[in-house]
């Protein structure tokens, strides 16, 4: 097993374990406690925890500052990068900055549009796209080079990782998309929440087909519905979601009280089926503002204890 | 072309208030086209002008204008002998308009009486939509000959996002995913195979980001 960076989300992977990630929102405000207080809540349950970067165009707490509180206190952070709000100037400096924390993922996206957020009115920058992002981030490890040609002095030693929705339109490109950027170097993709079981198995049958889960490590992502409310929402409300009407079916089917648990049983189910399709390397489970429920869904997954690595 | 939009009357209401004798001037391309700032416009605003001030009791001198083109020195020269005759010129033509007739009369406020938008196309009667953001270096050859840069709302030069649903942006329902037409072309090309080619970072100095630019064509100076 070669390692290319210390990442223990890497090591987890390389060792053919089922990794487990999960993900926390920084607070709209700059109390640490905001987020120290999630990491507390999933530390022993997963091997690595991203940090949204600036979510839906809200203005947060940087992705950053935050990862370093987890790693401050024992968590492995994944920093999300978006492409919105930083030329390659301040994503190259950020990548830096994180590499000297020895935060060793990241997560490179291309970000929501800043008209969902507080700031519509502000500028998006977008100077490079997600793609060129992982081309960036390789390149300044693997070659030790800025984009501007110049060496850098200790490179930073990051855990390349993208995401992908396989339920975005058009379908057929969902499969050469994640190709490209396999091309372009990720190592591992944390997808879009995954409702629609039935059509993620047939894009991991065309994953398969190009051979591509031997080069990436494709870890499915996984939300727990709150409420048929909820669920509603994500349907109709959320681009790029795909939300089958018998989830909506089976949460409303339930007393509202009793919504919240059949969420979790849904979830645990996806995972327990999603475990056993070829080419799925691990699950990355985001409990959005429902941090508490991770240790509860990891555990009836089968995927606790996590590995010692 | 150029389009250009209209600006609230208020505003330019708020703009001229000031000045008692104001010269309107339209311009003869692409905002005649676009129905913004041509002949036709001009009389309609001199005569809304008109009517609001001496509903005001006031009267003042408004009179109209419209060259061949704001934009040429040539066409420019025509209001020369008469600029000193106003206090202040309403141009409808784009901003290149406006500020080259402010180059050329430097003591004559001159004010912009539409909103430039973009560089479009004329989709149908009344409706005009983006297609160029003039970035110095065009990839629409790589592109299916659809731009990215001004039709995608990320530009995003590897797409789509995530955020395409059903052939539609994340931002608007209403807005088609440049992307998902894209990739109909490779299609409808037969060269699907291409979007599989990675595009490279791409040098952004030749757009805005590089500073006011200039392109110098020796070949056709005189």
């Amino acid at each position: 097993m070669s390692l290319n960076t210390p990442s223990r989300l890497e090591k987890v992977l390389k060792q053919g374990n089922l990794a487990v990630t999960s993900e926390c929102g920084p607070p709209r405000g700059s109390d640490p406690e905001a987020v120290t207080s999630k990491g507390a809540l999933i530390k022993d349950h997963v091997d690595a925890v991203n940090i949204t970067d600036n979510q839906t165009s809200m203005t947060r707490m940087s992705s950053l500052a935050a990862c370093i509180h987890l790693k401050q206190m024992g968590i492995e952070p994944v920093l999300q990068m978006v492409t919105r709000d930083r030329n390659r100037i301040a994503l190259q400096s950020d990548i830096l900055g994180a590499a000297s924390f020895d935060i060793h993922n990241m997560l490179c996206l291309s970000g929501d549009h800043q008209s969902f957020g507080d700031c519509a009115q502000g500028q998006n920058v977008h100077d490079l796209d997600s793609m060129q992002l992982i081309q960036t981030v390789r390149l300044m490890r693997d070659e030790g080079k800025f984009l501007g040609g110049d060496d850098i002095k200790r490179p930073p030693k990051m855990f390349v990782g993208a995401a992908a929705n396989p339920f975005a339109d058009p379908f057929e490109i969902r499969v050469p998309r994640l190709a490209k950027k396999v091309a372009c170097g990720v190592e591992f993709i944390q997808t879009q929440c995954i409702y629609n079981l039935d059509k993620f198995e047939l894009w991991m049958e065309g994953v398969r087909e190009r051979g591509l889960e031997d080069k990436v490590f494709i870890m499915a992502g996984m939300t727990p519905m709150k409420s048929a409310g909820m669920a509603k929402f994500m349907k109709n409300r959320v681009p790029g979601m795909d939300v089958p009407d018998e989830i909506i079916d089976r949460l409303s089917g339930v007393p509202k009280d009793k919504q919240a648990q059949e969420g979790i049983d849904i979830c645990v189910e996806a995972i327990e089926r999603l475990r056993e399709c070829k080419g799925v390397a691990g699950f990355h489970i985001m409990a959005i503002e429902w941090e508490e429920k991770v240790p509860e869904i990891v555990e009836r997954s089968g995927l606790y204890p996590r590995p010692q690595v | 072309m150029i389009i250009a939009d209209k600006k609230p009357i208020q505003e330019i209401i708020d703009q001229v208030s000031n000045y008692e004798r104001i010269l309107v001037l339209g311009c003869n391309e692409c905002v005649t086209v676009c129905e913004a700032g041509g002949k036709k416009e001009v009389e309609i605003l001199a005569s809304v002008l008109r009517m609001h001030f001496l509903k005001e009791g006031q009267e003042r001198k408004i009179d109209e204008r419209t060259l061949e083109r704001q934009c040429d020195h040539e066409y420019l020269e025509e209001i020369r002998d008469v600029i000193d005759q106003y206090d202040a010129v309403l141009s409808l033509a784009c901003g290149v308009g406006v500020q080259f007739t402010a180059e050329k009369y430097l003591t004559t406020p001159v004010l912009p009486g539409v909103n430039t938008c973009f560089l479009g196309a004329n989709e149908q009667r009344g409706m005009w939509t983006e297609r160029c953001q003039a970035c110095g270096e065009c990839v629409l050859g790589k592109t299916a000959g659809i731009c990215p840069i001004s039709r995608c709302a990320k530009r995003v030069m590897n797409g789509p996002c995530g955020g395409s649903t059903n052939g539609k942006c994340e931002i608007n329902s209403e807005v088609d995913c440049a992307w998902q037409l894209i990739i109909d072309r490779l299609k409808a090309l037969g060269r699907m195979e291409d979007y599989e080619i990675v595009a490279p970072i791409k040098d952004w100095s030749t757009e805005r980001a590089g500073g006011p630019r200039k392109v110098v064509r020796e070949d056709v100076q005189v």
